[in-house]
């Protein structure tokens, strides 16, 4: 009976240790964040830090490799296609920001009025977003086809083209055609993100501004835009990683060709690391990424600081 | 019927009771299955093949004689052909994944380290069965044992349109024999919007295939018979490419930058061009199906393709095969059993079902294979039978190595073609596939 009660009452006595210490705000705040911590250590800087142990080694694949300092990245310097992948990255990500923010905020504020069949117009937005990206870019592979493209046949058929346009076989056309599928896929994020904003805005605010005269491009530009940008900024901010770090769509549409015409950092790494198994060299292309993208992320985060204060 | 007492029940059913509970304690103590449950599973992947027929034989009808023969219960696993080297990598950067791969082109010197030396089996194959093709030996030994062992060889011709060629002058199946022939005979065709296909793009077969006999048959080379001499930007090369882009732009569908291996194979066979390099797949698959592909006279199209090797140049003519080989992994638990596995398909009775089913796509991995009843089936075929022997492979004059495998990988003999098409000086062109070249043969 004796025995009973101690194994029945040893439980009890650890609930109540684990209550009393959870009551402590800095051992609950603790328990709460490790789940995080754990999560993050796991998925984003455990293979962050092998990632750097690799990119200063001379591994290939099945091969461990020795330290060898900088030389992966000293090599990269003088590669040619990485000088691509660097400039095609900026400007891809550049480019496509630009264009999914503009046509974004003007499908936003278009969803954002009253009219007929608005909630089955918001889930088509919606729909290039949902669809996977590398079911949807194969659908744009055939339109882009070189030889059976749905858009070239549809030029043709209009009047607007004689000959055949090579949107994938010519470096600058498979550039734009990579750009155009980013944007096409991308805007919908940016429209519901931002659609999602203008509805935390009061809307008695545009009406005071209303009666007291201004006009709507005053009003979008003196109200609604300052309360907008702090979810713009958040937004951008993701968007901007999501694009660098971009890989699929690329991949399922080029390749990285014509003639290494559309490489990014992350297809080039591919490439390299696990296409030729030079895996250190195609860590490093992917860790040349991370000072770009820690600058992007420190100067966003500080502008988003600065406007919540104000 | 006789009379089973209480004391007598009692005893047997604890007998039956005492034997099921030895069985199961015999079973936790020796940690292995009762040998009912013990079929092994061997993983395969390969490629997709563009013969579907192949891999439906070897999911169904080879898989049950594997477990039939062997015990052994066989999954065929089988995707793009683009995406097996990320695979191979994860599978061995993890130490998991299949416990065969079969590799295209010399993909497996990337790998060396991490297979199971195969030359027991490859010398047995080899020996009875003719002797391999110095191709699928320079893709599958490295210099001192066989790393994987050579499965088949696609072969790669020149299918053309017999009619369309014949109205330009080449009548009787005769096709154009030198680089220059075949461009004006391409210049005449694609002024009647009959273009030549060909793919200078990022895609394991076709273009390498074609980049690189293209390149030896002016007379250019990657490297000295030393493997490490780097000799790329030679006159000759610099002429090959000044020569390819005037070429492209006379006689190709400027598309082809952009092709993958597929594209060719719709290109030809919805008559859109004249000529590819490709394996028998369009001439096959156009047998096939012959109500599904016509031509514009309403005749089948199977009837009007023929084969020719790629053209000569100034140092020759040559041809570049697609050699696949198998490798045994060695982070596979089941060695032995793939090692067993390998030598039964690979066997001539086991293998021979196999190459029925490729009709001529693939020629085996040894000479024997050449006289095959299958080559009597179809005198469209007969180019293919013996092309494996004319066949170089990349890293010419050297050996075949990791390093020729990096090259082919990075695509840089194709890009060096590529840029020039693009509007790149042939010249710098050519310098900057030589630098590259340069920094993997001395890293």
């Amino acid at each position: 009976m004796a025995l009973a009660y101690v194994q029945t009452a040893a439980p009890a006595v650890r609930r109540a240790f684990v209550s009393r210490l959870l009551e402590d705000e800095r051992w609950l705040a603790l328990a709460l964040f490790l789940p995080t911590v754990v999560i993050l250590g796991l998925f984003i800087a455990y293979p962050f830090v092998e990632g750097v142990l690799l990119a200063v080694t001379d591994a290939k694949v099945g091969v461990p490799g020795h330290f060898v300092g900088l030389n992966n990245f000293e090599k990269l310097w003088n590669d040619s296609i990485f000088r691509t992948a660097v400039w095609n990255t900026f400007w891809y990500t550049g480019v496509t920001t630009v264009f999914k923010l503009a046509l974004g905020l003007w499908l936003a504020l278009l969803l954002n009025r009253h009219f007929k069949g608005k909630a089955i117009t918001r889930a088509f937005v919606l729909l290039p977003f949902i669809i996977p990206t590398v079911l949807s870019t194969f659908a744009w592979k055939w339109m882009f086809d070189p030889t059976f493209s749905v858009i070239n046949w549809t030029l043709y058929r209009l009047g607007l083209i004689h000959g055949r346009i090579n949107w994938l076989s010519d470096p600058d056309l498979a550039m734009i055609s990579v750009i155009i599928v980013n944007i096409w896929r991308g805007v919908p994020f940016y429209a519901i993100s931002l659609l999602a904003g203008l509805q935390t805005i009061n809307p008695e605010l545009q009406e005071a501004a209303a009666i007291d005269g201004a006009r709507p491009w005053q009003r979008f530009w003196h109200v609604t835009w300052p309360l907008l940008l702090p979810v713009t900024m958040v937004v951008v901010l993701f968007s901007v990683i999501q694009t660098f770090a971009d890989f699929q769509l690329v991949y399922v549409l080029t390749g990285g060709g014509p003639a290494n015409a559309t490489h990014l950092f992350a297809t080039y790494a591919y490439q390299v690391g696990i296409g030729a198994g030079l895996l250190s060299e195609g860590a490093a292309i992917s860790l040349a990424m991370f000072p770009v993208l820690l600058i992007v992320v420190v100067i966003q985060l500080l502008y988003i600081r600065r406007v919540e204060t104000h | 019927m006789e009379r089973l007492d209480r004391r007598s029940f009692i005893k047997l059913s604890g007998g039956v009771i005492t034997t099921a509970m030895g069985g199961m304690a015999g079973i936790l103590a020796s940690g292995r299955a009762p040998a009912h449950a013990q079929v092994t599973t061997l993983h395969w992947l390969r490629w997709n093949d563009f013969v579907p027929a192949s891999d439906q034989l070897l999911r169904k009808e080879i898989t049950a004689e594997c477990e039939k023969a062997l015990g052994v219960k066989l999954n065929v696993e089988t995707i793009n052909a683009n995406d097996i080297q990320a695979r191979v990598t994860s599978a061995i950067q993890s130490g998991s994944g299949p416990d065969i791969v079969c590799v295209l082109n010399n993909w497996a010197q990337l790998y060396g380290e991490s297979l199971v030396d195969v030359s027991d089996i490859a010398d047995e194959i080899g020996k009875a069965q003719g002797g391999f093709y110095e191709t699928s030996r320079a893709v599958a030994n490295d210099g001192k044992k066989w790393i994987a062992l050579p499965w088949s060889i696609v072969g790669l011709q020149i299918a053309y349109r017999k009619s369309w060629f014949a109205e330009i002058g080449y009548t009787d199946g005769k096709f154009p024999q030198t680089w220059q022939e075949y461009r004006d005979a391409g210049k005449k065709l694609k002024a009647k919007n009959r273009p030549i296909g060909q793919t200078l793009g990022h895609t394991f077969g076709d273009a390498p295939a074609f980049a690189y006999p293209y390149l030896w048959s002016w007379g250019g080379k990657e490297v000295e018979a030393d493997g490490k001499t780097v000799v790329l930007n030679s006159p000759a090369t610099v002429e090959s490419v000044k020569f390819m882009v005037a070429f492209w732009k006379d006689a190709h569908d400027e598309g082809g930058l952009a092709w993958d291996d597929t594209n060719n194979n719709r290109a030809f066979l919805s008559g859109t061009c004249c000529a590819t390099l490709n394996g028998a797949s369009i001439y096959i698959e156009a047998l096939r199906k012959p109500e599904s592909y016509m031509t514009e006279t309403g005749a089948h199209l199977k009837d009007d393709i023929l084969h020719a090797p790629l053209p000569q140049g100034q140092g020759g003519q040559f041809s570049y095969h697609v050699p696949f080989s198998n490798m045994l992994m060695s982070y596979s638990k089941n060695r032995d059993l793939g090692k067993k596995f390998l030598r039964w398909i690979h066997s001539r009775e086991v293998f021979d079902k196999w190459f029925v089913s490729q009709k001529g796509f693939s020629v085996g991995p040894t000479t024997e294979w050449e006289k095959h009843k299958l080559w009597n089936d179809d005198p469209i075929m007969l180019p293919y039978k013996q092309a494996a022997r004319t066949g170089r492979f990349a890293g010419y004059e050297g050996p075949s190595t990791r390093k020729a495998a990096e090259v082919v990988t990075k695509y840089i003999i194709i890009d060096m073609y590529a840029k020039a098409v693009q509007g790149i000086p042939a010249e710098e062109a050519v310098k900057w596939a030589h630098n590259e070249l340069v920094k993997i043969y001395t890293a």
